[in-house]
């Protein structure tokens, strides 16, 4: 979205729903073209890589956060990434004792307002989009994570978890003068 | 007060965008008589005043033009050679415009390149642990300064020693990066920024930095 002159205090709100909508023409064409569940999750979660190593830059830019020193740090900027993107405010528990895993809990989410799963395609994760963005957000600031979804508000749980998992710090990536 | 030129460094250190925005432009012409009070040598294939400065014309300006043709290199446009003509007496009087040749893409891009190492070895020179790399490099006509984000990409502004505000502006820049050419979705990561909408909008950026607008 272009934004009209340079200074603009607050980026530009659109209607969340206008968004919901254009997720589920997504969706539904990829389900169309791929016909396949399984591609269908592999593909949204590549897009959403694709998305995620962009739009860090747009939140690094806005937001002037310092680097990550554990993932508590991490855990805190995502859920204050999906605040900003996304307006829903996601409950970080579910720490693991090592503390490099935790969930993400969401009462509402608004990607999936309107949304019933028929049947058939009840091993679809309508939402993996995010796990890439995550992933590739992460990526780009040399923390390597993966993340799954563990429960789904769709498919009838209480509500939707999204896991996330330290890996590894990329210090190969490690730009010089932050290593 | 004046930003000279902005250069961002992609996260490999080639240089993805390259903006000139206020030059000064020197260029002094003179007529010259036989024979010549300057001295001049033929230097990377350019002839460049060595010795003898006057009326403007200093150490290192390159001849750009005689008698009002362009100069290419060592050859004048129409394809003579410059030294034999300038030895020769009855070429004279001489009308010679000398100046400070302007960088060319390939130049810049060694130069942004160059800069990659530098920045790399300055915070390894660090006696304490952890330390940036530089940030501000600072000269007796120019201040250079330099941001890199998290991911890894290096914003450069080559400013006036006396220009405020240029922390600022840079993070500005990289609003814009993020905003015009990251959202671009014809824009390949790593790859020159060649899109239109981030350049006017990095002009205006500028422009209103000038009438100080933007002093927020």
């Amino acid at each position: 979205m272009a934004r009209p002159g340079v200074r603009v205090a607050d980026s530009k709100k659109i209607n969340s729903e206008l968004f919901t909508l254009t997720y589920g023409a997504l969706v539904s064409q990829l389900l169309k073209d791929y016909e396949n569940a399984e591609d269908v999750n592999r593909q949204l979660d590549r897009m959403g890589y694709n998305i995620g190593v962009r739009i860090i830059e747009d939140f690094l830019a806005r937001t002037s956060t310092a680097r990550c020193t554990d993932m508590k740090d991490t855990a805190e900027k995502i859920q204050s990434a999906f605040k900003m993107y996304l307006g829903v405010n996601p409950t970080v528990t579910s720490w693991s004792p090592a503390s490099d895993e935790f969930s993400l809990l969401f009462d509402q989410n608004p990607m999936t307002e309107f949304v019933e799963l028929p049947e058939s395609c009840l091993s679809l994760k309508y939402c993996n989009l995010f796990c890439g963005i995550i992933r590739g957000a992460c990526e780009m600031v040399q923390l390597e994570v993966t993340s799954w979804f563990v429960q789904d508000s769709l498919k009838g749980d209480p509500t939707t978890e999204l896991r996330v998992k330290f890996v590894k710090k990329l210090e190969d990536a490690m730009p010089a003068g932050e290593d | 007060m004046a930003i000279y030129s902005i250069f961002i460094l992609s996260k490999s250190g080639g240089l993805i965008y390259q903006y000139d925005h206020t030059s000064i432009k020197i260029e002094v012409e003179k007529t010259f008589t036989y024979p010549l009070d300057i001295q001049l040598v033929e230097q990377n294939k350019r002839i460049v005043v060595a010795f003898g400065q006057k009326d403007g014309i200093n150490v290192g300006h390159n001849l750009l033009a005689m008698n009002g043709i362009q100069l290419n290199g060592t050859l004048l446009d129409d394809g003579r050679e410059v030294t034999p003509f300038l030895a020769d007496q009855s070429n004279f009087p001489l009308c010679l415009k000398f100046g400070r040749p302007k960088l060319s893409t390939n130049e810049k891009i060694f130069l942004a390149s160059m800069f990659y190492p530098l920045f790399a070895i300055a915070s390894q020179l660090s006696p304490e642990i952890k330390s940036s790399g530089i940030e501000v490099l600072e000269a007796d006509t120019f201040k250079l300064h330099c941001f890199q984000t998290l991911t890894g990409i290096k914003f450069l502004i080559v400013a006036e020693p006396k220009q405020l505000n240029v922390e600022h502006l840079l993070r500005r820049v990289y609003e814009l990066y993020a905003d015009f050419a990251l959202k671009n979705p014809f824009y390949s990561l790593e790859m020159p920024i060649r899109c239109e909408q981030f350049e006017s909008n990095l002009q205006l950026l500028l422009e209103q930095e000038k009438i100080g607008v933007n002093n927020v």
